[in-house]
């Protein structure tokens, strides 16, 4: 009986971990969790591994960049901009 | 560049100082292009998403509703340059996910649960293994469903707040917070899969 009520605890824990990571959760669910982390290794473990997961993708920045922008389509924003800039003037 | 070098250069360019518009363009024209590239999944799309997207963001600038929300102003404009580039190629339809299936491997022990997880201790040190880490995770969110790889690239990539992503998904607050979760479940998962393949498992009881 004891084990079930855990792995359903777990489960619970489980559903709200990122609104947890995030502090979204109300302060009174949130304490809920932090008294269930404290005393369950495995969803401790756990979260530490979802906080890791979520700071890997802030850190990511892409190798990867377009080329280097080409006169006329630099020119054809220019432009539109200019225009932008006109009709709010007028 | 930070947050707020980016807000003052909106901020700028909408009291008609041009001298902010080649780092505004240089600027968004790297983040467009890598958030179309893993939305599309061609660089050809990619590059012509961005400057559709400045285009549109240019015409369109005095409309910027706030400087501070010029970076959530933007992505929704490339979102929906994205969508109708979407529409010409392959049609896939929104799958979900079920929470069950992106749990840890686990049974029980005795009375307790048991899951088996990768040793993620090493990560904060390694240089190494976190530059190959990102590399799974950017292969992960670009295979990933639609419906959570749209919110992970704007929550977690881009650190939209959730309000904003709603917004620029134009679904609910709730739909944001569920598929972003379900989303970094799937992230965690391959890379604790890739973990575990390149070192010894650690057993949490």
């Amino acid at each position: 009986m004891a084990s079930h009520q855990h792995d359903e605890s777990c489960k619970k824990m489980f559903a709200l971990l990122s609104e947890y990571l995030d502090l979204e959760l109300p302060a009174e669910s949130c304490k809920v969790m932090d008294a269930h982390i404290v005393g369950c290794e495995p969803c401790a473990a756990f979260t530490e591994n979802l906080r890791k997961t979520i700071e890997l993708c802030r850190e990511y920045r892409p190798k990867e960049l377009p080329g280097p922008i080409a006169w006329d389509a630099r020119q054809k924003l220019f432009e539109a901009y200019q225009k932008m800039l006109a009709g709010r003037r007028a | 560049m930070e947050r707020a070098a980016e807000i003052e250069l909106a901020r700028r360019l909408l009291e008609g100082k041009p001298e902010a518009f080649d780092r505004f363009v240089e600027h968004f024209r790297a983040k467009v292009f890598h958030y179309s590239q893993l939305m599309c999944g061609h660089r050809e799309d990619a590059e012509e998403v961005v400057q559709e997207t400045l285009l549109k963001v240019f015409e369109n600038f005095g409309q910027l509703p706030e400087p501070e929300h010029v970076r959530a102003w933007v992505f929704g404009i490339a979102k929906n340059a994205c969508l109708i580039k979407r529409r010409k190629s392959i049609y896939a339809p929104p799958q979900e996910i079920s929470l069950d299936e992106l749990m840890p491997a686990r049974g029980t022990s005795g009375d307790r649960m048991k899951i088996e997880i990768a040793d993620w201790s090493g990560i904060p040190e390694d240089e190494v293994l976190r530059s190959e880490l990102q590399h799974i995770l950017k292969d992960t969110i670009a295979d990933m469903p639609e419906i959570y790889r749209s919110v992970m690239l704007l929550r977690d990539v881009e650190e939209l707040s959730t309000e904003e992503t709603a917004h620029v998904l134009d679904v609910n607050v709730d739909a944001v917070k569920t598929r972003l979760h379900r989303g970094r479940l799937l992230a965690r998962k391959k890379l604790d899969s890739y973990l575990r393949a390149n070192s010894p498992a650690v057993e949490t009881n």
